[in-house]
C-alpha cells in the first residue's frame, strides 16, 4: 500500500499553454475545411471557381454591363451604331412586353386581366401562409368560386338560364342519346344475324328513354316556362336557390341539426347573386374575348391554374378508384392511370386537337384552348392519382378501422378520416407535380396556342427586332419568369415539407 | 388420438359475391353495372359520332392508307427512304429516329448526371454549390424552353459552314449542324466485328464464373487482365492479320458546304445536348440520394473488416445504393424517351413529328395515326414497368433470403 503512495507522481507546476485549435467556422474555417485541405481539394476549388468565371461573368455581361436599356427598333441594338458589343436588347422587351404577358388581348380590355391577377394572387396567398385560418372556405372559393369568376372575368359574356335550364338541358341530351341508341339498335336489327336479340335490347333502351323523358318532363315543362317569362335568368335562380336550400336542409338533418347547412347555402347563393348583378351577367356581361386573342403569361397561368384546380379532384377519384376492392372500378382506374402516365403529354395534346372533335357530336365546336384543358387536364389527374395514392397507402389501417368501429359509412370514413390525413401527407408531391405542370403547359404552344414561349417565338419572326442578341434577349426574360414561379414553388413544396416533418426531426 | 381439424365450409354464395363485387357485396356489383352502362354509353356516343363525323369528312376509317405514297421527304433517315415510299416505311423511319436521339440522350444524361451527383457530394463546398446552382436552374425551366433555346439562340448564333468552329481539324460545328468523320467498312471489318463480340461473350461468361467461384467456394479469382486481353488484345490481333476494319473519310470544306464526312443535323444537336442536360439534372439527384440512403456504418464496417476503400464502396456501398438508384433512374430514362417527342417543336423527324404532324395532316386519319403513335410510347413504357417489376422481384428475393 504505501509503496503505490510513494510511487505516485504529483506535477507541481502548470503545463504551457497549447495554441488555440484551428478555427473551423467562418469563412477562414470554410475555406480551411472545404476549400483548401488538401492537394485534389484545391485543384476542383481551382476547377469550380474556373466554371463559375466563365458562366456568371458572361452572363451578367450580357444581362446588365454591356446590355441596351432604351431604343425604338432593332437599329439601337446592332453593335455599329451602340459603339460597343451589344449584350441584351431590353426595349425589344419593352416594346413585346404587352404581347408576351396578354397575347393580342384588346387593349382597352386588360384591366380584366389584370383583376383576374390580383383575384388569384389575393385568394391563393392566405391558402399558403399555414397560420392564416377558414382554410376551408378560402379553398373553397380559390378552386370553386374563383374559377367561374375568373371565367366570366376573361372571357366575357353573359347567362341565359342557371341551375335548372342546365341540368334540364343536359338530361334532355342524355335522354336523346338513350333514344338515339335505341333507334340505331332497331334499325341494325332489320339486317343483323341476331336480329331478334337486338330488336329486344333496342326496344327496351328506347323505353328506357321514354320512362326517361316523363321523368323529366316536369323540369323541362318548368324550364320552357321560366324561359317564356321576362325575367329568365333571376326566376331561374331563385327556384333552383330554393329547391338546392330544401335539400340541403333535409340532407343535414331537417328541422333539428339543418339550420347550418341551410345557412350556409343561403349565403352561399347570395354570394352568387351579387356575382351576377356586380357582373352584370343577365344582361350579357362584359364583352367576349375569344380565347385566340388570348396569349403570353395569360394563357401559360390560365392553363396551369384550370390544371391545378382540375386534375386534383380527377386523382382524388381515380386513387379511390384503385384502391376500390369494386373489380370492374379497379381495373378501369388502373388502365385509365396507366394509359394516361405511359404516353407523352404531346401526344395527349394532339389527341385532344385532331381525335377529340371527332368523338364529339357533329354541331358541338370545342374552343381550342378547352380542348387542350382537357387534354391536360386527364394526363395531369393521372399523376395526380399516384400521388395521392402513395399518401392513401402511408394512412395506417387502425385509421378507418376506427372509423369503422364508430360505425362511419364508407364515403365518412374516406372525407372525414382518410382523406384530409392523406393530402396532407402528400403536399409536397401534389406541389412538385404542379410546377412540372407549369412547365409542361409550355407544351401548348405546338398546338397552336400562344403561351409565354409560344408568343416569345412568335416575337422572335418580327423583322423589326431583328438583332444578333433578340433571341439570347428573349430567352433570358421568359426564363426569369419560369424560374421564378418553379422556384418559388418548389421552395414551398420543401417549406411544407419540413413543416410536416417536424417532429421526426432531432 | 389426434383429431382433423375440421375444414371451414365452403361458403360458395360468399366467395362469388366477394369476387363478383368486392368488400361491397351486392351493392358492389349494382355499382358495377351502373358504371358499365356509363361506360358502354360513352363508347357507343364516341363510336356513333366519330363514325358520323368521318363520314362529313368523307374520310375512309381503317389502317388502308399505310399502303399509300407518302409523298415528302424527311431530313434524317437511318434506313433508306424516299418519297416515293409508304407511311408504314415512314411510320419506322420516325421510330428509329425517336429511338437514336433517346439512346443518344440516355448515354449523355447518365455520364452528365453522375457527374454533377459527384460534384454535389463532392466534400469541396465551391464544387458542391456549383452542382446545386446547375440542378436549380436546369430543373426549374421548362424543357421546351430549354430545347428552343439551344435550337433558335445557340445553334443559330453559330457560324456558317465556311466559318465553321473546328474540332482538331476533324469534327466541324456550324449552323448547319455537326460534321463528323464517317467510317467506311474495309475487308477486315467482317473478322473484327466477329472476334470482338467473341471478345464480349467471352469476358462475360468468365465475369459469371468468377461471380460463382466467389460466391460457392469463396474463391477470387483476378478476371481483369484476361478480359484486357479478350477485349482489346485479341481485336488488335485481327486488325494486325486482317489490315484495318474501316477507315475514316474526313469531311472537307468545298464551295459553301462540306463534302465527305456525315452531317449530324442541327434539330439532333438540339434536342440531344437539352435531353441529357435536362434529364441529367433529375438523374444527379437520384444519384445523390441513393448514394446517401447507404447508411454511414455500412462504410465504416466495410473498413473494420479490412477492405480497402475501393473495395468497400464497389462491393458495399454502391451495391446497396443501386437498390435505390435504378427504378427512378429507369423511370427518368422513359421520361427522356417520352420527352423526346417535343422534336416536333423543332422539326426533328421523330415519331410524332413525322407521323403524328406530317402524316396526319396529309392523311387526316387522326383516329388510326394518334393511336399508334400513343400505342408505341405506351408499348414502351409498360415494357419498362414490367421490366422493373421482374427487377423489384428480384431485390425483394435477394433482401429476403
Amino acid at each position: 500500500m504505501s509503496d503505490v503512495i510513494s510511487s505516485s507522481f504529483v506535477r507541481r507546476d502548470l503545463l504551457a499553454e497549447r495554441p488555440a485549435p484551428v478555427k473551423t467556422t467562418g469563412f477562414i474555417g470554410l475555406m480551411r475545411t472545404r476549400l483548401f485541405n488538401s492537394p485534389t481539394n484545391i485543384l476542383l476549388t481551382i476547377l469550380g471557381a474556373l466554371l463559375l468565371w466563365f458562366t456568371i461573368v458572361p452572363s451578367v455581361k450580357f444581362l446588365m454591363v454591356d446590355a441596351v436599356w432604351s431604343g425604338k427598333d432593332r437599329a439601337a441594338c446592332l453593335a455599329e451604331n451602340a459603339g460597343f458589343a451589344v449584350g441584351a436588347c431590353w426595349p425589344y422587351i419593352q416594346a413585346k412586353f404587352p404581347q408576351l404577358i396578354y397575347g393580342f388581348y384588346p387593349e382597352a380590355e386588360r384591366w380584366r386581366v389584370n383583376l383576374t391577377l390580383l383575384l388569384a394572387a389575393i385568394l391563393l396567398l392566405p391558402l399558403l401562409i399555414p397560420r392564416l385560418p377558414a382554410k376551408g372556405l378560402n379553398a373553397g372559393l380559390f378552386f370553386v368560386a374563383f374559377p367561374v369568376v375568373a371565367f366570366f372575368l376573361l372571357h366575357g359574356g353573359g347567362i341565359k338560364g342557371f341551375g335548372l335550364s342546365w341540368t334540364a338541358g343536359l338530361l334532355q341530351l342524355f335522354d336523346e342519346s338513350i333514344v338515339g341508341a335505341g333507334q340505331a339498335l332497331l334499325t341494325s336489327s332489320k339486317t343483323s344475324a341476331i336480329g331478334p336479340l337486338l330488336w329486344v335490347l333496342g326496344s327496351l333502351i328506347a323505353l328506357l328513354g321514354t320512362v326517361i323523358h316523363w321523368l323529366i318532363f316536369p323540369l323541362t315543362w318548368l324550364r320552357d316556362y321560366i324561359q317564356g317569362t321576362g325575367q329568365s335568368v333571376w326566376t331561374d335562380f331563385a327556384v333552383t336557390a330554393a329547391i338546392v336550400c330544401l335539400i340541403t336542409f333535409v340532407l343535414g338533418g331537417g328541422v333539428r341539426t339543418g339550420g347550418r347547412a341551410l345557412a350556409s347555402s343561403i349565403a352561399t347563393f347570395i354570394a352568387i347573386a351579387i356575382v351576377i348583378k356586380l357582373m352584370d351577367l343577365d344582361h350579357g356581361g362584359l364583352p367576349v374575348v375569344t380565347t385566340n386573342l388570348w396569349g403570353g403569361l395569360l394563357v401559360t397561368l390560365v392553363v396551369s391554374v384550370t390544371g391545378i384546380v382540375t386534375s386534383l379532384p380527377i386523382g382524388i377519384a381515380l386513387a379511390l378508384g384503385r384502391r376500390s376492392t369494386i373489380p370492374l372500378i379497379r381495373i378501369f382506374s388502373i388502365a385509365f392511370i396507366e394509359f394516361w402516365r405511359g404516353v407523352p403529354l404531346i401526344t395527349v395534346l394532339f389527341f385532344a386537337t385532331y381525335m377529340l372533335p371527332l368523338f364529339l357530336p357533329g354541331n358541338f365546336t370545342v374552343d381550342g384552348l378547352v380542348r387542350a384543358l382537357i387534354g391536360i387536364a386527364l394526363f395531369t389527374g393521372a399523376y395526380q392519382a399516384e400521388n395521392v395514392r402513395g399518401g392513401l397507402a402511408a394512412i395506417p389501417r387502425g385509421q378507418s378501422e376506427a372509423a369503422a368501429a364508430l360505425g362511419l359509412s364508407w364515403w365518412k370514413t374516406t372525407s372525414l378520416i382518410v382523406l384530409p390525413q392523406a393530402l396532407r401527407h402528400v403536399i409536397p408531391n401534389l406541389v412538385n407535380s404542379f410546377i412540372s405542370l407549369f412547365k409542361d403547359t409550355s407544351l401548348v404552344s405546338i398546338v397552336a396556342l400562344f403561351d409565354l414561349l409560344g408568343s416569345l417565338r412568335a416575337s422572335f419572326a418580327d423583322p423589326k427586332w431583328s438583332t444578333p442578341s433578340t433571341a439570347f434577349t428573349g430567352f433570358a426574360f421568359a426564363g426569369i419568369i419560369y424560374f421564378m414561379f418553379c422556384f418559388g414553388m418548389s421552395r414551398y413544396s420543401l417549406f411544407v415539407e419540413h413543416r410536416l416533418n417536424a417532429h421526426r426531426r432531432n | 388420438m389426434t383429431t382433423e381439424a375440421r375444414k371451414p365450409p365452403p361458403q360458395i354464395a360468399l366467395k362469388i359475391r366477394r369476387i363478383l363485387g368486392g368488400k361491397a357485396g351486392w351493392n358492389g356489383v349494382a355499382v358495377q353495372f351502373a358504371f358499365a352502362a356509363i361506360l358502354g354509353w360513352i363508347g357507343y356516343e364516341i363510336v356513333s359520332n366519330a363514325r358520323a363525323n368521318l363520314e362529313n369528312q368523307h374520310i375512309a376509317a381503317g389502317f388502308g392508307f399505310l399502303r399509300n405514297n407518302a409523298g415528302f421527304d424527311v431530313n434524317q433517315t437511318l434506313i433508306s427512304y424516299t418519297g416515293s415510299d409508304t407511311f408504314l416505311r415512314v411510320f419506322v423511319v420516325g421510330l428509329l429516329n425517336t429511338l437514336i436521339v433517346s439512346v443518344v440522350g440516355i448515354f449523355f444524361a447518365t455520364v452528365i448526371g453522375f457527374i454533377v451527383a459527384l460534384c454535389r457530394l463532392s466534400p469541396n463546398w465551391l464544387l458542391s454549390r456549383v452542382g446545386e446552382i446547375y440542378v436549380e436552374v436546369i430543373r426549374n425551366l421548362p424543357l421546351l424552353f430549354q430545347i428552343l433555346f439551344w435550337y433558335l439562340a445557340v445553334l443559330a448564333a453559330l457560324p456558317n459552314p465556311r466559318q465553321s468552329i473546328s474540332v482538331f481539324g476533324i469534327a466541324f460545328i456550324s449552323n448547319r449542324g455537326l460534321v463528323v468523320p464517317s467510317p467506311i467498312g474495309q475487308s477486315g471489318l467482317a473478322p473484327f466485328l466477329a472476334v470482338l463480340a467473341f471478345g464480349i461473350v467471352a469476358s462475360l461468361a468468365l465475369h459469371f464464373y468468377a461471380r460463382r467461384a466467389l460466391f460457392q467456394r469463396g474463391q477470387v479469382i483476378r478476371i481483369w487482365p484476361s478480359v484486357l486481353a479478350l477485349l482489346f488484345a485479341l481485336p488488335l490481333a485481327t486488325m494486325l492479320v486482317f489490315g484495318l476494319p474501316f477507315t475514316f473519310e474526313l469531311p472537307q470544306l468545298r464551295g459553301f458546304n462540306f463534302a465527305g464526312g456525315s452531317r449530324i443535323i442541327p434539330e439532333f444537336v438540339a434536342l440531344a445536348v437539352a435531353l441529357s442536360t435536362y434529364t441529367a439534372a433529375f438523374i444527379a439527384e437520384i444519384v445523390r440520394a441513393g448514394i446517401l440512403s447507404v447508411h454511414k456504418g455500412q462504410m465504416e464496417a466495410g473498413s473494420s473488416l479490412g477492405l480497402s476503400r475501393g473495395a468497400t464502396l464497389r462491393l458495399i456501398v454502391v451495391p446497396q445504393a443501386m437498390r435505390v438508384i435504378v427504378p427512378p433512374l429507369t423511370n427518368q430514362y422513359l421520361n427522356l424517351t417520352k420527352n423526346s417527342s417535343l422534336a416536333v417543336a423543332i422539326g426533328y423527324p421523330d415519331l410524332v413529328s413525322v407521323f403524328a404532324g406530317t402524316s396526319l395532316s396529309q392523311t387526316g386519319q387522326a383516329i388510326e395515326i394518334i393511336a399508334m403513335t400513343m400505342g408505341v410510347y405506351l408499348l414502351i413504357s409498360l415494357l419498362t414497368s414490367a421490366i422493373m417489376s421482374v427487377y423489384g422481384w428480384r431485390v425483394s428475393r435477394s433482401l429476403g433470403a
